[in-house]
């Protein structure tokens, strides 16, 4: 299909453009920006006058609970979600149950999420076998299979001489590891951020050195084999600083921060609301701040959703017992826009850190438009606020702590290799 | 978010009792006053008041208990209620049902109130946030959270024995870190008044940042305990007297094992509590728990007047003095 999308205000933060451009689309490709190429006729005009025109949004994690944890959700309907919210391109980190440790089980994903013919899906193959921190994957065959990046969710193997081969191994083959800076025992039984709020409602903590201790050896351990890093969802103030010293050594060393993390603190748990049990936690306002200030200064690359499906049933048990994550594909680019007015930043800035950002951690030519590039647009309002509600997602997953609150940044239109993905009926 | 004090009503009146946190000093006092009024029908011959006659209490616990269990079941039975005891440690729960329908199951039996002990802090909450309107909801302890009627009766202890709470001074000794019974307390006597909370433990037994709930902290017994009017003992449970929170619970004893020469740096009158069960020689030496200062078993019979209260009040039937 031909499609010309005009009068749109387009914003493209890789190439640091922001004003009014038409794009036209042929072959699932961009054709051209701006000036039609010779002699071409649209099938489909989309008027995108007063909305934003930007590159498809880049997620780099968003759980979609297959294989094994259908129960939660299932690849249709987290897809759905997906460009719903704009996400053309996501990561999906390996926690699944059986974990993606093998290269079927990467190629029947890859498979299943193709045949939807919706998002880019890119599984982060398992680092060690079950995830369990003892023995390698077989990461040639993982990435022959789909997986171009390597990780570890959640917290660091407890071995680190089986993390320092890890990383040497990856290394040896050019493969960036995607590490959760998070100690397992200093964590323990934790589910809150050790401070006031977990002190006063008894709820067993995670000091922040659990996420200090996690980096420091991360970074000497990277330091040794020179691995690419990118640690995901960093939580505090002092992770933080220790990410921009190693970046300013200059250390192959990225780090990105949820949604959650840049909004909330452990102050919203409130009387126990168990949809801001998270992991890491939702640590101080301070810590908060410091996220906020941090994207701006560059010390952090890339804002995620940390998208976890959660069914209703797994939420309604006492805090600690409640299952982990809130659902976040589909407020990614609200709660980036958010962040973004919030902090009066322009809005090709503030959409770096949802499109050419991500892209480059994930080493991926995308997230920016340019002819003969794939076709992945998002089009949205950023004018139109809407109000987070369960019928409001797609996703199967209707736990977050933002149910309730009116966001801004609307998306109207989601295209996939030039194809119309996603079309919200206009309110 | 869930920002409304769960505890309290549309006319803010106690509709649950979740905790101490955050309950205006007034209802603190109605319920002293009102358990009061109860003392006598504990001590009389027949000992019934038909207030909460049809009522159907339940109490879950989830956690094994004896002695909680058995006051609020006494507590209830002196109010004529029917009482209905569930152990769902060994029953529902490992048959896999989940605490929500537990309790859905038994409104659907026309409960008037639950009694809930469970492990997990938060779970009396998330119990009085899906319960249907009507049904009262008593934390007889979650997790590390709360303990609200322990320390409601202690707070009736300390008023009996001191009538004023303005002009006392107070040590908590113990492992706060993981104690439910030590943060009611604070907020009971922080609400109260009184006007100086210690905490006193090492190091491993302290929560982060607990001075911001209004305490002083103290590591070393001695300095803590010079010239208190009131010295609250908690118990020290088996798991952590050895390993990495204490080394052994000998060393505990020697450093915060409330001794008679430890005591003799309190004011001469003051009282030693313990919410039992008590483990003598090591939270305790038992020459101070059965010592002239010790108010441990009144702590026990005030206990039944003060639940008796509590539920008298939930279920909207405030005095014993007229019957």
């Amino acid at each position: 299909m031909r499609i010309h999308i005009q009068n749109g205000r387009l914003i493209d933060p890789g190439n640091r453009v922001d004003a009014v451009r038409d794009i036209y689309i042929a072959d699932g490709r961009i054709q051209s920006i701006d000036a039609p190429p010779a002699g071409f006729h649209a099938d489909r005009v989309i008027d995108a006058s007063h909305l934003v025109v930007c590159p498809g949004l880049i997620d780099l994690s968003v759980r979609l609970r297959e294989p094994g944890l259908e129960y939660m959700a299932t690849l249709e309907s987290e897809m759905s979600a997906a460009v719903a919210g704009g996400v053309t391109r996501f990561a999906c980190p390996p926690d699944t149950d059986p974990p993606l440790d093998e290269p079927g089980l990467v190629e029947m994903l890859k498979h299943r999420a193709r045949n939807l013919n919706q998002a880019h899906v890119y599984p982060i193959g398992a680092l060690t076998q079950g995830l369990k921190g003892e023995h390698l994957t077989e990461m040639v065959e993982l990435n022959d299979a789909g997986c171009i990046v390597f990780g570890q969710p959640n917290a660091l193997p407890k071995n680190l001489r089986v993390l320092m081969q890890a990383m040497q191994y990856a290394a040896t083959f050019g493969f960036s590891v995607w590490l959760s800076p998070q100690d397992i025992h200093l964590a323990y039984d934790g589910v809150a951020h050790d401070g006031e709020v977990a002190t006063r409602l008894g709820l067993p903590a995670i000091p922040v050195c659990a996420e200090t201790i996690a980096i420091a050896n991360i970074v000497l351990l990277a330091k040794e084999t020179h691995v690419c890093i990118h640690l995901c969802r960093i939580s505090s103030a002092e992770g933080l600083a220790m990410v921009r010293a190693a970046k300013q050594q200059g250390l192959k060393i990225t780090c990105d921060v949820s949604i959650n993390h840049i909004h909330l603190s452990d102050m919203d748990i409130g009387y126990f609301d168990s949809n801001c049990h998270m992991i890491p936690p939702l640590r101080s306002s301070s810590d908060r701040d410091a996220l906020r200030a941090g994207l701006i200064d560059g010390a952090i690359d890339a804002i995620c959703s940390d998208h976890a499906p959660v069914d209703d049933d797994a939420k309604l048990l006492p805090f600690g017992q409640s299952e982990i994550g809130a659902t976040g594909v589909e407020l990614l680019l609200p709660l980036t826009l958010k962040w973004g007015f919030e902090m009066k930043r322009p809005l090709v800035e503030t959409l770096a850190a949802i499109t050419c950002k991500p892209a480059g951690i994930l080493g991926i030519n995308a997230g920016h438009l340019a002819p003969d590039t794939a076709a992945d647009i998002c089009i949205f309002d950023p004018e139109d606020y809407w109000k987070v509600t369960p019928s409001a997602l797609l996703s199967q997953g209707k736990n977050t702590p933002f149910l309730g609150m009116q966001l801004p940044g609307k998306v109207r239109y989601t295209l996939v290799n030039g194809n119309i993905v996603y079309e919200s009926s206009i309110s | 978010m869930i920002n409304r004090n769960p505890q309290l009503d549309a006319n803010r009146a106690l509709t649950h009792l979740l905790t101490t946190e955050g309950l205006p000093a007034a209802i603190l006092l109605q319920i002293l006053d009102t358990a009061e009024t109860f003392m006598g029908v504990t001590e009389r011959e027949v000992k019934k008041v038909p207030l909460l006659r049809g009522k159907s209490i339940f109490n879950l616990f989830f956690e094994p208990s004896t002695r909680t269990r058995t006051t609020f079941e006494i507590a209830a039975k002196r109010l004529s209620a029917d009482v209905i005891n569930l152990n769902i440690a060994v029953s529902a729960q490992s048959k896999g049902e989940t605490l929500l329908d537990t309790v859905n199951n038994l409104s659907a039996m026309h409960a008037d109130m639950f009694v809930v002990r469970h492990s997990q802090s938060g779970a009396a909450h998330l119990i009085a946030r899906h319960v249907q309107p009507g049904i009262h909801v008593i934390n007889a302890g979650d997790g590390r959270h709360a303990h609200p009627t322990q320390a409601l009766l202690d707070m009736f202890t300390i008023r009996h024995y001191k009538k004023e709470f303005h002009n006392l001074r107070v040590a908590i000794i113990g492992d706060i870190l993981h104690s439910r019974v030590a943060r009611s307390q604070i907020h009971a006597l922080t609400t109260l008044g009184v006007p100086e909370v210690r905490v006193i433990a090492p190091k491993t037994l302290l929560p982060r940042q607990v001075e911001r709930l209004g305490v002083r902290v103290y590591h070393d017994v001695r300095s803590g305990l010079q010239d208190v009017d009131v010295l609250m003992m908690l118990r020290l449970q088996k798991e952590r007297m050895q390993g990495a929170y204490l080394p052994s619970p000998e060393e505990y004893f020697k450093y915060y094992g409330l001794t008679p020469e430890k005591l003799a740096l309190a004011r001469p009158d003051a009282i030693v509590m313990h919410p039992g069960p008590m483990n003598r020689g090591v939270e305790i030496d038992s020459e101070v728990a059965d010592g002239h200062q010790s108010v441990i078993l009144p702590q026990v019979t005030y206990g039944i007047a003060v639940r008796m209260a509590v539920m008298a009040i939930l279920a909207g039937s405030q005095s014993g003095d007229s019957l």
